[in-house]
């Protein structure tokens, strides 16, 4: 740690970092909830189509799959900046995150593409309870996600100011819960929404 | 359409739609402006800035939550008497409130009396005092501490200011659509009241995750879970309930504000909307919430019984587990509210049962508290009068509590004021109660002094004698078929027994009379009040070892704990008050603005959206983003109080002790 002495002494304690991972992780706890519920809303709504379009007139396979393959990517790139931040090689961790934003910022546009596809094509979501409920349950994915790029670029500017002091590395371990965590999210939808509207 | 710089806020928001509205709007705006004034004029805005809004110190912040508490109970109790006033008159009789009128208040009441009395007070008592019961410095997250309650007094000052700008809702506080849809409900009520829970409940859930993190890795050595006193084990389960309920309450009404804004279906009549799904969300949440405000009070009686009984608290380890399983058993009852939904009878039935369930732990409670006095040395402090109050009253309610949890039963009485005396026959002694019986125990642990016996005694008569006059007669009205929420009728039969009701209410207004002159003379009198030992009541558990009020820090040295009562197992063994051979310095969080300017910026947005002024919205979240950010960059939030400086205080501290008799 490069911080001087008497700065260093006025960080929290040690067991202050362990809290904070431990309150994350109950929000995280909550945010499943959050998710949870507008699953089930889906679930109950999933047939409501009002004469509108279903699942299946709207959803794309391949489409989907390059969603898919683009978070499930970041994820496995946001593990390797972890492994260059515990090796305490900042170059190589500032790459990793990087690459996991661009990946992000991909599945983002991604998302937003299909969003303007389908309201361009009289399918939006005020269209039917079904596509109010899918609008609300993937858009508040999506949002999780653009969230957590902004939290990516704070972090590539804290690492790049700071340098990988404790308080920084505390932060980057709960982005990286908060980014695993919109994965096993998306894996949700792709199973309970885009899978089922198109088998 | 055309653009509008302030969306749909324009002169017609005044409102002058009838005297009674523009006569609240002027109370509202004189109050606010009279404070502002007293501010200014005593000089105290720096003061109160430095010292009060943007100090994290726990106990300063549970006081500000108790101090939006108790603003809130007098706005909440003014709608409660009025609708007792305009039900007193209104047979054969328009009365003296318009029918949109008088639907706002009954909105307004529930809501406030809810999110912005009993949930603020109870996270006061529980920020003044769980650190100091687990011998505690601070919260584990002093600002988020501080972002809760700016966001919480941000819903606050939406519910008021739809006094003054607009209306608030009319579709009471539960809020069911299709009728608080934009369909029915077009104005701006519903979206203040989405707007004022919305802000408050992410403070909630923000709390609840303080508090788990708190209570679970800040305990003292020693105080092992099976040692902490049973107010920290409510505070816990309460909180566990907050992060796991609230949830349910942010996705039900931002899936209405959706509705609303959006012309989305999820609850709509037509294209595919299944309103149901609300009073399912909405229930999920609202059961628990029950338990959220009642369990802490639970907690409170039981330190109160066995302090005032000079006892150990009688069946601690049951008082624990049933605390913990009426914890768990409240996300399986959320059906019983709405019973009449249609619902299959074996679901009715599975959904019944469970609720009476419940009624199993509760009585365990009872029973442990019961036992507690039996033989003990009962002290009739106020606190215990409160205490001894809710446990007949408490009783009453729970009988027609498993009333109403039979299906058929309640297939009968259903939406009708049986049940609004039925719920208020629970809220009022099982949370209300323990929040004023915590108030008058606490009082001298916060301020140093303690409140004056006689007139909390005065108070307590006033609010038990006035609460049965005017709830008694609602489960009478509810067997003679009156509906809730009824503005007026044409049924003489029933007239008596709601100017019953409506004295009442007015015991009720003696009873809060009490206790503002209790709070005034006890200011007066301080002098020869004061708590010099920090132990007034001779208490058992170790909020009572801090001075009142406590040091910043609360603890010089953190404390050892071998026992349930950890104080009076110290103060048994002489060790309570020992000096250590040397202090060491102490880091304490730091002054923080943010939280006051994240509070400010929730409510513009929340206004901003509620009148559709788009461009401020966006520019409102925009800030929050930024400030959170700009807050993230901080490394160090803490400042180091020497080692010196503690050994002053101290220093006083046993000057004081010995003054008091203590040592």
């Amino acid at each position: 740690m490069s911080l001087a002495g008497e700065d260093t002494a006025l960080l929290p304690e040690a067991d202050a970092y362990e809290q904070r991972a431990f309150g994350f992780w109950l929000y995280l706890m909550s945010d499943a909830i959050i998710f949870a519920l507008l699953f089930a809303t889906y679930l109950v709504m999933a047939g409501n189509t009002a004469g509108g379009p279903a699942g299946s007139d709207l959803f794309s396979l391949p489409h989907t799959l390059g969603e898919t393959l683009l978070l499930l990517t970041s994820s496995l790139t946001f593990g390797l900046a972890s492994v260059a931040m515990d090796a305490g090689r900042r170059p190589q961790l500032l790459a990793w995150l990087a690459v996991t934003f661009v990946l992000g910022l991909g599945f983002v546009a991604m998302e937003i593409r299909e969003f303007h596809g389908m309201i361009i094509q009289g399918a939006g979501p005020d269209r039917s309870g079904f596509l109010s409920a899918f609008f609300t349950l993937v858009g508040t994915h999506g949002l999780h996600v653009s969230a957590g790029l902004v939290f990516i670029l704070v972090m590539i500017t804290q690492v790049i100011a700071k340098e990988l002091s404790q308080p920084v590395s505390s932060r980057l371990l709960r982005l990286g819960l908060f980014w695993h965590f919109l994965d096993i999210v998306w894996i949700g939808i792709f199973s309970a929404v885009y899978l089922p509207g198109i088998l | 359409m055309e653009m509008r710089i302030l969306g749909r806020l324009t002169a017609d928001a005044l409102p002058f739609y009838s005297w009674v509205a523009v006569g609240g709007a002027v109370v509202t705006v004189l109050g606010f402006l009279t404070v502002v004034g007293v501010i200014t004029w005593l000089g105290k805005w720096r003061y109160l800035w430095n010292e009060w809004l943007t100090s994290l110190d726990h106990k300063r912040i549970g006081i500000m939550y108790v101090v939006v508490a108790l603003v809130m109970l007098l706005r909440g109790f003014v709608d409660a008497i009025m609708m007792r006033a305009q039900q007193a008159f209104a047979l054969n009789s328009d009365g003296y409130l318009p029918p949109e009128h008088f639907d706002q208040i009954f909105s307004s009441h529930g809501t406030i009396m809810i999110f912005f009395m009993a949930m603020p007070f109870l996270t006061g008592l529980i920020n003044i005092i769980v650190p100091q019961q687990i011998g505690a410095r601070d919260v584990a997250f002093p600002f988020m501490n501080s972002v809760s309650l700016w966001l919480t007094a941000a819903g606050a000052s939406l519910v008021l200011v739809s006094l003054v700008i607009g209306r608030f809702s009319t579709a009471g506080w539960s809020g069911y659509p299709p009728y608080s849809g934009a369909e029915y409900n077009p104005g701006v009520g519903v979206d203040y009241w989405i707007w004022a829970i919305q802000a408050s409940g992410i403070g909630t859930t923000l709390s609840g995750i303080n508090f788990i993190v708190t209570i679970l890795k800040r305990r003292a050595p020693g105080m092992r879970l099976m040692r902490m006193p049973l107010f920290c084990w409510t505070a816990l389960a309460s909180s566990i309930l907050m992060i796991f309920a609230f949830p349910a309450l942010t996705v039900a009404t931002a899936t209405l504000a959706l509705d609303r804004i959006f012309g989305m279906h999820f609850f709509t009549n037509a294209e595919g909307g299944n309103m149901m799904n609300y009073t399912n969300l909405f229930w999920i949440w609202g059961h628990p919430e029950v338990y959220i405000l009642i369990l802490p009070a639970f907690g409170i009686y039981s330190e109160v019984v066995a302090n005032f009984s000079a006892k150990r608290l009688f069946g601690y380890t049951s008082l624990v587990y049933a605390t913990m399983t009426i914890a768990l058993l409240s996300f399986t009852v959320w059906l019983h509210h709405f019973f009449t939904m249609g619902a299959s009878a074996n679901v009715n039935a599975f959904f019944g049962i469970a609720t009476m369930v419940i009624a199993v732990p509760t009585g365990v409670k009872v029973f442990d508290w019961l036992m507690t006095m039996f033989r003990g040395r009962i002290t009739f402090h106020p606190s215990m009068l409160w205490t001894l109050g809710f446990i007949v009253t408490f009783v009453i309610g729970g009988m027609t509590g498993v009333l109403l949890a039979l299906p058929p039963v309640n297939y009968l009485v259903h939406n009708s004021t049986f049940l609004v005396a039925h719920f208020h026959n629970m809220l009022i002694p099982g949370a209300l109660f323990g929040y004023f019986a915590g108030y008058m125990y606490w009082f001298p642990k916060a301020f140093g002094f303690t409140l004056e016996a006689r007139w909390g005694k005065r108070a307590f008569w006033c609010w038990i004698i006035g609460f049965y006059l005017a709830f008694m007669p609602l489960y009478v009205l509810g067997f003679m078929g009156m509906a809730r929420r009824t503005e007026h009728y044409d049924i003489a039969a029933w007239q008596p027994l709601l100017i019953v009701a409506a004295l009442g209410a007015l015991v009720v207004l003696a009873g809060i009379t009490s206790l503002v002159i209790q709070l005034i003379t006890s200011i007066r009198n301080r002098d020869n009040a004061r708590d010099l030992t920090g132990d007034p009541w001779d208490g058992r558990t170790l909020e009572w070892l801090t001075a009142s009020p406590p040091a910043p820090y609360n603890f010089a040295i953190l404390p050892q704990v071998w026992d349930i009562d950890a104080f009076h197992d110290m103060k048994r063994r002489s060790v309570a008050y020992a000096r250590p051979e040397r202090y060491e310095d102490i880091l304490l969080p730091k002054n923080s603005g943010a939280g006051v300017v994240l509070g400010g910026l929730a409510f513009t947005f929340g206004f901003a959206v509620v009148w559709h002024i788009w461009w401020a919205a966006i520019a409102a979240l925009i800030a929050i983003l930024g400030t959170a950010v700009a807050r993230s960059f901080r490394d160090r939030t803490e400042f180091r109080l020497p080692a010196g400086e503690v050994k002053e205080i101290e220093d006083r501290r046993l000057r004081d002790l010995a003054k008091g008799g203590a040592i």
